[in-house]
């Protein structure tokens, strides 16, 4: 059974402090609240798209980390930063979902927001709702299996 | 702490998702009018929401399953019929401009509701005369349970529809509020 896509107010109310907070260290008080419209409007536009409830959190940090990036690259233009999708609409978490179908729910986000998306563990501890130890647990115990199942 | 969001940039996101034309539907809440809180809604096309003693939580998944899941608190979208329901409640204004969105209704449905909102302020009709114009006037019973379900309630009339020997009969935001309503219009005394 999944989640029914909650409506945007209800999204919005429950991850805005935490996004806002995720910016904040990455790009200093000023430059995060521009990044935090941004997000949320990208967030909003990619929102007709979802299929599912599921996974919230994960999605609104990729989201945002994505501003980041597009935000240093913009102040950094020789860009020697990794190249990321630049669409909204497919984000990455769902494109690396199917390579990690046969993780568990928390294995699989923190495998793609750790190796797809460069977040730290601490970072990654609270998109999930968990701590950076076991979200560094989750990350090595998914990878553990990968390797396994795809030699 | 430094990184709880100040009212203005969450206003600030509020204001420009809605002026980017990315919401389904943008809402307020009305905290305190004649007749007490109300939340409004409204989309591209009208209002398509008024609610009495509105539960939030209830009003936003049901709005979000009619049209979509971009539904967002966002205070300017609102200005125009706040202004018509204030010049309503306080005796200057007997139309509403704003047009009502009832697109996500039954046909038979849209069909009262347009008969409805020729009823004049002031005036009263009965279920049955409304029944015979939408169309079968032995229909009054179904037409009471679309004045009960109607969305827009005080910006669609709901409230000047009475029943044959000039009772009350019924209202979803409850008879005190039909009464107040009729009152203010000078429809009773």
């Amino acid at each position: 059974m999944t989640t029914a896509v909650p409506p945007f107010e209800t999204f919005y109310e429950a991850n805005r402090t935490e996004v806002l907070r995720f910016l904040g260290r990455r790009l200093g008080r000023q430059q995060a609240e521009d990044a935090f419209q941004d997000t949320f409007l990208r967030a909003l536009r990619a929102y007709p798209r979802l299929e599912h409830g599921e996974h919230l959190r994960a999605w609104v940090l990729t989201i945002a980390s994505r501003v980041v990036l597009d935000d240093v690259r913009k102040r950094r233009p020789q860009g020697e930063l990794p190249e990321l999708g630049v669409e909204d609409a497919r984000p990455a978490f769902e494109e690396l979902a199917p390579l990690t179908e046969g993780l568990s729910a928390s294995q699989r986000a923190a495998v793609v927001l750790r190796y797809g998306y460069d977040l730290g563990y601490d970072e990654i501890g609270e998109a999930l709702g968990s701590t950076e130890a076991a979200a560094r647990q989750a990350a090595s115990t998914g990878v553990r299996r990968l390797r396994k199942e795809q030699p | 702490m430094t990184d709880t969001i100040s009212p203005a940039l969450d206003e600030r996101f509020r204001a420009a998702a809605a002026a980017e034309g990315l919401l389904d539907v943008a809402y307020d809440l009305l905290p305190d009018t004649p007749v007490g809180a109300l939340l409004v809604g409204v989309t591209d096309h009208g209002v398509c929401r008024i609610s009495f003693d509105p539960q939030p939580e209830l009003e936003l998944e049901q709005l979000a399953r009619l049209f979509g899941p971009r539904v967002l608190r966002s205070s300017q979208p609102l200005e125009r019929v706040r202004r018509e329901l204030d010049e309503y409640f306080s005796g200057t204004r007997s139309r509403f401009e704003v047009e009502p969105d009832v697109r996500a209704l039954p046909a038979y449905n849209q069909r009262v509701l347009a008969e409805l909102a020729r009823v004049e302020y002031g005036r009263t009709t009965t279920y049955g005369t409304l029944a015979a114009q939408s169309g079968n006037p032995r229909a009054a019973r179904a037409v009471g349970t679309v004045m009960n379900r109607n969305p827009v309630p005080i910006v669609l009339p709901c409230h000047r529809v009475v029943g044959a020997n000039g009772s009350l009969t019924g209202y979803a935001g409850g008879l005190d509020r039909k009464e107040q309503l009729l009152r203010l219009e000078g429809a009773i005394l």
